[in-house]
């Protein structure tokens, strides 16, 4: 390469223009580019919308608050109620004041103020050893249960993940129950914390312990698409616990609208599109998350797990629980 | 003023460095500080000691292998000899959450290793024996230091090829063995070198999150993550990550205060190695394993599994349009970050040379301060300076022309490329100030008073002589950005991917072996200067032994 072709090169990346054309809607994502890209490349084809994206792993709603006034940001698209709750208490959005919106997602999976909506649902559920568990129900509470001492496996309690399920204990229970519950689930842990939630199926195939805690998809993905890791599928069942009196933890991806969007419209368009029936269609498939509109079919495989019976709990209330759980799972000693 | 311009400089590149960290104190007292008991109580003492004891175990690893295998290679002639001294940096080319995930895939209870020795042995379950078990504090020591060693080695053995050979010659004429030797010469000459090495490896492995957190240990890097995220407290955070800094300075400081009164300037002036000392028998086979194990751990055997993947999986298939642009963005971006940042880094250290006051030593320390960091959190801090400019730069083009041009900086490549410099501008400091160290402040003034004016001594004189060090500043710093995350990750403009941030998307997903591609064109490209600066500093340092000879 001689000088002029670096030259060109360097100017061609630093140059990269900020701001779009028109015809765009810019998103910040904490989704991976590469598992939703057919979700945007199907809604450019509909709408000739262009798409450009930024995906991270944190701090998403701080950079958007930093750039102020000038910020490419349009939508801001998250897993997890915890980020959703963030952006809005960053002050970075907007209302959707959408009657499509509305329409499709349930009050629950909705911001009181409608700052934010769900697109998908994952539930936290359980993975069994098919040779060793033969219970088929329980409930999350069941997991202090001394019976089941050394024999649990969970990623870090620090994870959003676990932290939103902790917080939903607390709003069902009231701090000190689920303190002592939290103490009761640590004191059953097989080892301390730590990998993800495949490795916590890998961890009950090779016999480290007889269940764990993981999301949904998870499974799903190891036992259709990952030939290398069916085997931990195989060796694991999936059961749908719920709250006593309750139902499943349910935790969602969600949008937000970006206050100083510069492409309101596109953005607005881009929302609503999110929950019409293709794209749900499309994230039921992509993501094996649950569909947020009524009527669209689920997962097979996920739909195999039995039938979802999602914790009335409305997520707001388990998101103001976040600090306290993150604080618990400090206090216990959960990931020592 | 003595040196206008040069005091110019450092002032400059100090501020440079202090903007992020300044909006990092302002981020962090405009909270209050309501979290501390919490913390104190039930957080800090057990993150204090994972990451005490994280750091002392890699140092240990780090600074055996490291020291030992530049030793070996520096000092003896064994089979393998000249392969290994441009393998042994190559671990440096893995990002370090990448190999913890190789290491817990390859030895976890399901993983090949144990599931061949339950077949062996007839066990049913991982329960029924014992294995270590790479997730906890003993796997992330062991990952650590075999990854980050080489910033030792590199640091050492370029110090131990130009330690005077007439004084190791000297000292063995006299009959000095060889521990006494290394511990009365070789040792102490190279503790500078070792100090500097060392505190790049440990840096980095204080920065590191995804290593630590997959492998299920709580350090203080986490705990700032754990604070900000899941307590939505970003001014908690910064607090912890300014006490964090205030910590690592102070050790910095008090390092750099225990060897104040060494200078070794003397003995430079007849830079040579001494002869490598051929070994035989048993001993030449001892070397080469010596050398080949660090290597084996912390690149063979991950490359091994990265490149099984890509054959596995057929990712090579998967070598698209896109991922050429991502490896040249990628590639771009580290050159423009490592232009800048060894001009600022020389800058600085020839600065340094003629402003010869506390003051500038002051700056030379804050520069070297961004390493000291998390990334993510850096980040942040550099995101509202940048905004700033931005906001002024719009302001007088709607003066001018009436028109917003938006995020020049924060919205491009440079905020990226800016972040990168304040980063990694100890590296380049470091290095710098080394090199000059070796040149004999007398040969300044000898082209002095023949009228040589300063920026002549630098380009004649200053320059020429310090190119292995720029070598290796740009070498570490080029990869080093290579394979950055968490900044490249929160700065990166629309639709810009690294190749790091591009394998990260999978690891996220805990599918990471989808980006081995990626991992492995990472490793090609910074094979390429690997290669390149071991070679050439080999060259300088035999002509300048043959220059010696014919003088």
């Amino acid at each position: 390469m001689n000088m002029r072709s670096i030259s060109l090169a360097i100017v061609g990346v630093l140059a990269a223009s900020p701001t779009f054309a028109q015809g765009d809607v810019n998103v910040y994502t904490y989704r991976e580019t590469k598992l939703v890209e057919p979700l945007f490349a199907a809604f450019t084809k509909e709408t000739g919308i262009k798409v450009n994206v930024i995906s991270a792993s944190s701090g998403l709603e701080q950079r958007i608050r930093t750039e102020g006034a000038n910020s490419p940001a349009d939508v801001l698209l998250t897993v997890d109620i915890s980020r959703l709750e963030d952006a809005t208490q960053n002050g970075i959005t907007a209302p959707l004041n959408s009657k499509v919106v509305e329409q499709t997602v349930p009050a629950a999976y909705r911001d009181p103020e409608g700052h934010w909506a769900a697109v998908a649902m994952r539930a936290r559920i359980v993975y069994a050893s098919k040779e060793r568990v033969k219970q088929t129900a329980m409930t999350y509470e069941e997991l202090a249960d001394p019976k089941w001492k050394g024999k649990i496996c969970i990623r870090s309690g620090q994870h959003m993940y676990n932290n939103a399920l902790f917080a939903a204990m607390i709003t069902k229970h009231g701090e000190a129950k689920a303190e002592e519950w939290l103490k009761g689930l640590k004191a059953n842990l097989a080892q301390k914390p730590s990998g993800g939630d495949r490795e916590t199926a890998r961890d009950i195939a090779a016999g480290k312990c007889d269940i764990g805690i993981a999301n949904t998809y998870y499974w799903a993905l190891m036992n259709d698409k990952e030939e290398q890791r069916k085997p931990w599928a195989e060796a694991t069942k999936v059961i749908l616990p719920s709250f006593q009196g309750g139902g499943t933890h349910v935790n969602v991806s969600g949008v937000a609208l970006v206050k100083t969007a510069p492409n309101k419209a596109n953005a607005m368009k881009f929302i609503e599109w999110m929950v019409s029936p293709q794209a749900q269609q499309m994230h039921a498939d992509l993501t094996y998350e649950y569909p947020m509109r009524a009527g669209v079919p689920i997962n097979k495989t996920i739909a195999s797990y039995g039938e979802l019976k999602r914790d009335p709990m409305p997520l707001a209330q388990i998101a103001a629980n976040r600090k306290k759980a993150s604080e618990m799972v400090d206090k216990v000693g959960f990931d020592n | 003023m003595a040196h206008p311009a040069a005091t110019a400089v450092l002032i400059g590149v100090a501020t440079f460095v202090l903007a992020p960290l300044a909006s990092l104190v302002l981020i962090a007292l405009i909270g209050d500080t309501g979290l501390w008991p919490h913390l104190v109580a039930h957080v800090l003492p057990n993150a204090a000691i994972n990451t005490f004891a994280l750091l002392a175990g890699v140092a240990v690893i780090a600074a055996v292998t490291g020291v030992g295998t530049a030793w070996i290679v520096t000092a003896y002639e064994f089979p393998g000899r000249s392969a290994l001294v441009w393998l042994l940096p190559l671990p440096l080319a893995f990002p370090t959450y990448i190999v913890a995930y190789v290491y817990v895939d390859l030895l976890d209870g399901f993983g090949p290793v144990q599931t061949t020795l339950r077949a062996l042995f007839g066990f049913r379950s991982a329960a029924d024996y014992w294995f270590p078990n790479v997730r906890s504090l003993g796997g992330a020591i062991f990952v650590m230091g075999f990854v980050l060693y080489p910033y030792v080695y590199l640091a050492t053995r370029a110090m131990f090829q130009t330690q005077s050979a007439s004084l190791i010659e000297m000292a063995r004429s006299l009959g000095a063995s060889r521990w006494p030797l290394a511990r009365d010469i070789t040792l102490p000459l190279a503790r500078p070198a070792i100090a500097a090495g060392l505190a790049l490896a440990l840096l980095e492995a204080l920065n590191d999150i995804g290593a630590s957190e997959y492998l299920g240990v709580q350090t203080m890097t986490l705990s700032i993550f754990s604070t900000w995220l899941n307590r939505s407290s970003l001014p908690g955070a910064a607090q912890i990550a300014c006490v964090m800094l205030i910590a690592i300075a102070g050790l910095i400081a008090l390092e750099r205060y225990g060897r104040r009164r060494q200078a070794f300037t003397g003995i430079d002036r007849h830079p040579g190695i001494a002869r490598r000392i051929a070994l035989a028998g048993s001993k030449r086979w001892l070397a080469a394993a010596a050398c080949l194990a660090p290597v084996a751990l912390g690149f063979l055997v991950p490359l091994t599994y990265l490149a099984h993947q890509v054959i596995v999986r057929g990712l090579l298939l998967g070598f698209d349009s896109i991922l050429f642009r991502h490896t040249m963005s990628t590639v771009t971006i580290a050159a423009c970050a490592t232009l800048l940042t060894l001009t600022l880094g020389f800058g600085v250290a020839l600065a340094l040379r003629l402003v010869r006051r506390r003051f500038a030593q002051a700056c030379v320390f804050i520069a070297g301060l961004g390493y000291a960091v998390p990334g993510t959190v850096l980040a942040l801090g550099l995101l509202a300076p940048l905004v700033a400019i931005d906001e002024a730069i719009n302001a007088v083009t709607r003066c001018l022309a009436g028109v917003n041009i938006g995020l020049v900086l924060a919205g491009s490549s440079a905020a990226v490329v800016i972040a990168y410099t304040v980063r990694f501008l100890a590296i380049a400091t470091g290095f710098a100030q080394a090199g000059l160290a070796r040149i004999s402040t007398e040969l300044d003034d000898a082209a002095r008073t023949i009228g040589t004016k300063p920026a002549g001594v630098i380009w004649s004189i200053q320059l020429p002589l310090m190119r292995p060090a720029l070598w290796g500043a740009a070498l570490l710093v080029f990869v080093d950005c290579l394979k950055e995350l968490p900044a490249t990750l929160l700065l990166r403009p629309l639709n810009v991917e690294t190749l790091s941030t591009y394998i990260y998307q999978f690891a996220t997903r805990g599918d990471f072996e989808e980006g081995s591609l990626a991992a492995l064109i990472i490793v090609l490209v910074g094979i390429i200067p690997v290669i390149r600066m071991v070679r050439y500093a080999d060259e300088a340092v035999q002509n300048a032994a043959i220059g010696r000879i014919s003088a």
